[in-house]
């Protein structure tokens, strides 16, 4: 079962809390701090009090621990079913990790049970060797905080050289493709896929500034709730920082903040709900919108 | 009762949060159909798990509250949170922790008397008058040993009690943070990473849709159902009725989308001999029922039927498909056009037929799911023709709709 206390924020915040009055000197502040940290904001109204008092008898009046211990809990069914899931992932071969020995334990899904029906088909090649091999050593280099050189091929399919610091990676679901994120070089994401060979940088040479900020911009429009259109688009548009007022009519104002460099795939995704969804700003996107559909006139569709 | 931020039942806080972060424009006035004290208490429990993403804003109906958050920026999925707001007794969490420090080593193993006594020591440590029964305690190894983190094991007519050994994963660490994100149920990946210390994920996820947290428990019931092979029963919200009805099904494969977040159960309506697709958002809940005899058959038949799907409709029947075809204009130096055409078609075929004219051609189960997909090509799209007559005009209908509703007709702008 999913929804229970021992996955609860409370058990974990106790159990560090206990951890934590193992330490000879301890103070309440320092159990405190567990809670802002782990649990939830109302959290300090219960969970220290509670232990103080003697509701929860784990901690002694001198806040030094009832148990011997500190709180340690065996994975859950739960939670070995799904680590053996995802270790039959092909993706997991990226991680290049051991395996824990989970061979009794039945998988709580396999690939069979599910389909990610409309992800693009030229994602990433996740089980290739070159991209295993410059995968790990982008991760590696992120954990270690250390530059990289990377040799790939650019998107007009010529091939580019660039140092760069690492400092994460961004993977979409949609276009099944990691991107690396990118410090000190002159462009923010690398696409790995493109990759075709990555090194430790060791040189000497001067390093650029950061890349400039992605600006968010913000995009509203006119939602007309027919066929659904309402749910369909706040759905669709659910995973960017949004508002959404009703209007008259059955129509609906929406206000999103999205990447200014994601332009064109927002004209593309506004397109898609046809005569529902009217952008209304900012003033280049409705231009963006108008300059399609005059094109579209001149297809002469009959 | 007093006003807890821990919650008992899920059901309730899973619609107010779908309510909150999808829509987000109703007052509170539109939930207090029921209780307006309910209302209070889960916006107020929701404020207290996930108040950096909360918002409020004044309209004419009064105040609305809603959850706004760019998962591009946030590393873990923030609604994970709800499922970490169980509720729980004093005698529980004492329980829990007496227990797993009695049985500190998988090594160490004890009978249920044994145990009581210990039990009893610690709390008289502690200075406390907390006293638990036979019953109680039994009651709580049987819960663990089902969870899987207590083995039972019969000496004779005795049981002792042991933790489960444990297992190696620390080295997984990344990838926990990877899957806990991408794979179905990935809650669990959240659990698992709430055990880590001092370790920060290093990934990000775009076009990232989070509301499927809040079915995991569905999902869950649904995938164990099927590994079983088993006819459920769900009590599934219909939109268009906006009742509840009970409907027997047998599972077959869960359908998630990558471009908007939805999921869906796709299963055999046995009673109408159909393939349906069920939102997981609007299952209420799944009730597991006998074997399915029929499963494998059933498997192998869908398998046939998929490469036409363009969505998640299906049809029984293959030999009654709907053609799709329609030719776009691409000029000389936008091959990036064709390679879009490829990689997003997923079913159907590509050709050139002129030095700038290239043809999509399929046969789907229901033309109507691509209309959205085929509006993407607005600007150069040429030629179509659907055997769906309806569909066909519709699209064309649109077309003119967003003409003059951005003014480029000639006309005014709507």
């Amino acid at each position: 079962m999913i929804f229970s206390e021992l996955y609860s924020a409370y058990y974990n915040t106790v159990a560090r809390i206990i951890e934590t009055a193992f330490t000879p000197g301890v103070t309440e502040k320092d159990l405190q701090q567990h809670v802002l940290e782990n649990a939830f904001s109302e959290s300090v109204l219960t969970i220290l009090p509670s232990l103080k008092s003697g509701k929860w008898p784990l901690l002694k009046k001198d806040l030094s621990p009832v148990l011997k211990h500190a709180p340690t809990m065996p994975l859950t069914l739960l939670e070995k079913q799904w680590l053996k899931a995802i270790c039959e992932d092909p993706r997991m071969k990226l991680f290049g990790v051991e395996f824990p020995d989970l061979a009794d334990v039945e998988p709580l899904f396999t690939r069979d049970h599910y389909r990610i029906f409309d992800q693009y088909a030229d994602g990433d090649p996740f089980e290739d060797e070159t991209y295993i091999r410059n995968f790990r050593l982008v991760l590696n280099a992120i954990r270690e905080k250390k530059p990289i050189q990377v040799t790939l091929t650019n998107r007009f399919g010529k091939e580019a050289w660039t140092r760069l610091v690492p400092v994460g990676m961004e993977y979409s679901m949609k276009d099944d493709k990691i991107r690396i994120i990118a410090n000190r070089c002159k462009f923010r994401t690398f696409n790995l896929g493109r990759i075709t060979s990555c090194e430790y940088y060791t040189g000497n040479g001067p390093w650029r500034l950061p890349p400039p900020r992605d600006e968010r911009v913000e995009l509203s429009m006119i939602i007309t709730d027919e066929r659904n259109a309402l749910e369909r688009a706040l759905l669709h548009f659910a995973h960017f920082e949004k508002q959404c007022e009703r209007l008259e009519d059955n129509r609906y104002l929406l206000r999103l903040k999205y990447y200014e460099q994601d332009d064109i795939e927002m004209v593309i995704r506004i397109l898609s709900f046809g005569p529902c969804v009217q952008v209304i700003g900012p003033e280049s996107m409705v231009e963006h919108v108008k300059k399609r559909l005059k094109k579209q006139i001149g297809c002469e569709l009959k | 009762m007093a006003y807890s931020e821990l919650i008992k039942k899920f059901d309730k806080i899973r619609a107010y949060m779908r309510d909150f972060y999808v829509y987000g424009f109703k007052s509170r006035v539109e939930y207090d159909l029921k209780s307006a004290r309910s209302y209070d208490d889960e916006r107020r429990r929701i404020e207290s798990w996930l108040g950096d993403y909360m918002r409020f804003t004044k309209t004419a109906e009064g105040k609305n509250v809603f959850l706004s958050v760019d998962s591009r920026i946030n590393r873990r999925n923030p609604f994970y949170k709800a499922w970490k707001a169980k509720s729980f007794t004093d005698g529980d969490i004492t329980l829990h922790f007496m227990l797993f420090d009695i049985l500190h080593d998988p090594s160490v193993k004890m009978t249920l008397t044994e145990l009581l006594d210990a039990i009893d020591r610690l709390i008289t440590d502690a200075g406390s008058e907390m006293t638990f029964d036979e019953s109680t305690l039994r009651k709580k190894l049987k819960e663990y040993a089902e969870n899987g983190i207590i083995q039972m094991e019969k000496q004779g007519r005795a049981v002792r009690y042991s933790r489960a050994g444990n297992v190696q994963w620390s080295q997984m660490a990344d990838a926990v943070d990877f899957f806990s994100e991408v794979a179905p149920i990935g809650v669990v990946g959240s659990f698992l990473q709430d055990k880590l210390r001092d370790h920060e994920s290093i990934f990000s996820f775009k076009h990232h849709y989070i509301t499927q947290a809040m079915d995991s428990g569905i999902l869950a019931q649904v995938f164990h159902a099927m590994r079983e092979k088993r006819y459920i029963t769900i009590e599934n919200l219909s939109r268009h009725l906006a009742e509840v009805r009970s409907i027997r099904l047998v599972p077959i494969k869960v359908y998630i989308s990558a471009q908007n977040g939805r999921q869906y159960l796709i299963a055999l309506n046995d009673k109408v001999n159909r393939i349906n697709a069920y939102r997981m958002d609007y299952i209420l809940s799944v009730r597991e029922e006998e074997i399915c005899e029929k499963y494998g058959r059933l498997m192998h038949s869908f398998q046939k039927l998929e490469p036409h799907a363009w969505g998640v409709n299906f049809r029984w029947a293959t030999y009654r498909m709907e053609h799709v075809e329609f030719d776009i204009t691409v000029a000389a130096d936008e091959g990036f056009i064709i390679k879009r055409l490829e990689r997003e078609k997923r079913c159907g075929t590509v050709e050139q037929v002129d030095e700038c004219t290239w043809r999509y051609t399929a046969e789907v189960f229901d033309t109507q799911e691509m209309l959205p997909w085929i509006r993407t090509f607005i600007s150069r799209i040429s030629r179509m023709h659907f055997s769906n007559r309806t569909a066909e005009n519709q699209f064309k209908n649109d077309l003119q709709k967003m003409y003059r509703m951005y003014g480029v007709d000639g006309g005014e702008e709507s």
